[in-house]
């Protein structure tokens, strides 16, 4: 049975008074350039992708021979083409696009939209008047699948608004790792994503999700990303950009809702070409006894201009703590980076919130350290600036891991 | 036997401040040289100049190493020649661990269990997944700067007081990881050559010296059997022995 109506209704007169207001930061975009429909046919496996759009998922941390991944969801442009649980997870958890979750589950009103408010700006109005689909993931309580969910939001045509609702419910005592690739297969594609996620951890629940987005020069970025943790439940967030994007607006919150909950946002910016990038993350500890810590790394190289941002907010009355770690590096005389750290505690007499905050250049006295060892110049400038980016993230393809690791080579030699 | 190192005349400023006034020097294939000397007399800053760091500004003299002239050469090319140094304070590279350091100077010559044993051997197998030098202790710190060079094998290592910082327990460790990484544990020479330098001399009870040297105000003065040369300094102090050279 699908959802009331009446709440549909409700939402969409919402979206519709705002379907005009320009969001709070970020430059605005002429959504009316982008008003391209186009579906696609299904697949009957990730090898059926054309190679441009199997190259560009496997790019943004797909692994298509899904060998070591619990189930696939896969969209390219407004159709979704493929969705997939591995045998062995079958009854563990659920894939479908969220279109079809809202018709089959009437429970799911509870959920759509009630983390992120659908008149919030022009952008979530956009994915709620113009949805095209998104990915429902569920796993059931007390399961704990051993590997990833994979999920790729593959944009193929031109001067498209692709307007996806993602919703991801880790039900109680449950463990979930999700990877999300939003991604190009054409690199000189004009166009816009929108995504609305609404992540909900049961209580004693884990949700690990990592998004890698891989944009090119002329494609604008608006994510809309919350999370409700309950009791006992962690949320641990990895977000990955190193690739061009014309513009990139983003602030995902973990609102730590149920007493003993975590959130752990980690970020990953990399500024090339003249890319505007503005990304935060937001904890909110409302419960006893949270913790929050988010980091973020960014790296500004040629024109890019990087707004790295981060806030903490203590609203509960007894403890919390939390802490945030926001660095920056320049590799070019002609880019910018501002961070922008700000912590709040709304009578929380107890909580303790902490941040630091540097933007500086790589340490030549390392460099020299490196090379004093055999390691040239290039190779410890690299090096540094991959411990420095904290790439360490789980379940990434080595080849993506390589390709990372080629392109900060490439960027660092420039700033040498 | 061969010469391996040359100094002739040296004279380094750091800083617009002149701090090796004309020091020659030569060390032979297989040779170990202990350098002792005061604080600021410029023992720190000679290692540094034989290794290429920019910070020491060569203003006359040369450094011949394997017959080569290195004097305009950068660090990177020392080290690629078969020069090492283990610093007494090196710097801190956070997110880069020392496993992944030992692998990337290792290039394929040491499989991963031969640097596991190497570094269990130096008690620091639990370091292996640390950041390098974060949080290291002074033990730790000097450990760790042996277990880079035996990765990196180089066949002149310079190294800045390997005793200093570290308690008693560990400086056994260390003097046999120095003993291991000049060979000295083997029966056959591996012609590895040395130069230590002691604040404290401590080291020469683990370390078998072929030579020792002061360097006093920028000079080197005295030189001999390294343990004649301490008992002396522990007589006259390190003045005393510039007095009466």
């Amino acid at each position: 049975m699908s959802i009331s109506k009446i709440y549909l209704s409700d939402i969409r007169v919402r979206a519709e008074r705002v379907k005009d207001k320009k969001a709070a930061i970020g430059p605005d975009i002429d959504l009316s350039r982008y008003s391209e429909h186009i579906e696609r046919g299904r697949i009957e496996n990730l090898e059926g992708l054309s190679r441009q759009a199997k190259e560009a998922a496997v790019m943004a941390g797909i692994d298509v021979k899904e060998e070591v991944r619990s189930g696939s969801y896969i969209q390219v442009d407004h159709s979704v083409v493929y969705e997939r649980i591995n045998k062995a997870y079958e009854g563990k958890l659920e894939i479908m696009s969220t279109t079809e979750a809202l018709s089959k589950y009437d429970w799911l009103e509870e959920y759509y939209w009630r983390v992120i408010p659908v008149d919030q700006d022009k952008y979530t109005a956009q994915a709620e008047l113009n949805m095209t689909h998104g990915y429902f993931i569920r796993v059931f309580p007390h399961q704990k699948p051993e590997y990833p969910v994979q999920a790729c939001l593959l944009v193929a045509g031109n001067y498209i608004s692709q307007n996806v609702h993602n919703i991801i419910i880790v039900e109680e005592g449950a463990e979930l790792q999700v990877i999300t690739g939003c991604t190009l297969a054409k690199r000189d594609a004009e166009g816009v994503h929108i995504g609305i996620s609404e992540f909900f951890v049961k209580k004693g629940g884990k949700l690990f999700f990592t998004m890698i987005h891989s944009w090119a020069d002329n494609f604008h970025v608006r994510p809309r990303t919350g999370a409700i943790v309950e009791e006992d439940g962690a949320f641990f967030s990895n977000y990955v950009l190193l690739k061009p994007v014309k513009s990139l607006q983003m602030f995902p919150a973990a609102y730590l809702k149920g007493d003993r909950s975590s959130a752990k946002f980690n970020t990953i910016l990399y500024g090339l070409k003249d890319s505007y990038i503005d990304v935060g993350s937001r904890i909110v500890l409302e419960g006893e006894d949270t913790r929050g810590e988010s980091t973020a790394r960014a790296i500004a190289a040629d024109e890019s201009v990087i707004y790295s941002r981060g806030d903490l907010i203590a609203k509960t009355r007894g403890y919390c703590l939390a802490h945030l770690d926001c660095r920056g590096i320049l590799f070019s005389n002609k880019a910018k980076i501002y961070a922008i750290p700000q912590l709040v505690s709304d009578g929380a007499i107890k909580a303790e919130l902490s941040h630091e905050a540097s933007i500086g250049p790589i340490a030549e006295e390392q460099v020299e350290y490196l090379m004093s060892r055999g390691i040239s110049r290039e190779d410890a400038v690299s090096v540094i600036t991959s411990g420095f980016l904290n790439l360490d993230i789980p379940f990434i393809p080595e080849f993506l891991d390589r390709n990372i690791k080629e392109v900060i080579k490439a960027t660092a030699k420039e700033a040498l | 036997m061969q010469e391996m190192l040359r100094v002739e005349d040296l004279w380094v400023s750091v800083d617009e401040r002149q701090i090796l006034k004309g020091v020659n020097l030569s060390i032979n294939y297989g040779e170990v040289l202990v350098l002792f000397g005061p604080n600021g007399a410029g023992k720190t800053s000679f290692i540094m100049t034989l290794m290429g760091f920019p910070k020491y500004v060569v203003e006359q003299g040369r450094i011949y190493f394997k017959g080569e002239d290195i004097t305009n050469k950068d660090v990177y090319e020392r080290a690629q020649l078969g020069m090492g140094v283990s610093f007494q304070r090196p710097p801190t590279v956070r997110g880069v661990t020392l496993r992944k350091i030992i692998e990337i100077i290792s290039d394929g010559r040491i499989n991963k269990e031969g640097f596991v044993e190497y570094a269990e051997r130096l008690n620091l197998s639990g370091h292996l997944d640390r950041g390098l030098n974060d949080g290291f202790s002074g033990g730790e710190i000097k450990r760790s700067e042996l277990l880079q060079l035996m990765v990196q094998r180089p066949d002149m290592v310079l190294i800045d007081e390997p005793e200093s910082g570290v308690d008693l327990e560990n400086i056994t460790l260390v003097g046999e990881a120095i003993n291991m990484l000049l060979g000295k544990d083997k029966v056959k020479d591996p012609k590895r050559s040395a130069i230590i330098i002691t604040h404290t001399g401590y080291i020469l009870d683990y370390v078998n010296a072929d030579k020792g040297y002061i360097i006093f105000e920028g000079k080197l003065i005295c030189g001999g059997d390294p343990r004649d040369i301490l008992s002396e300094i522990k007589r006259h102090g390190y003045r005393g022995c510039a007095e009466c050279r």
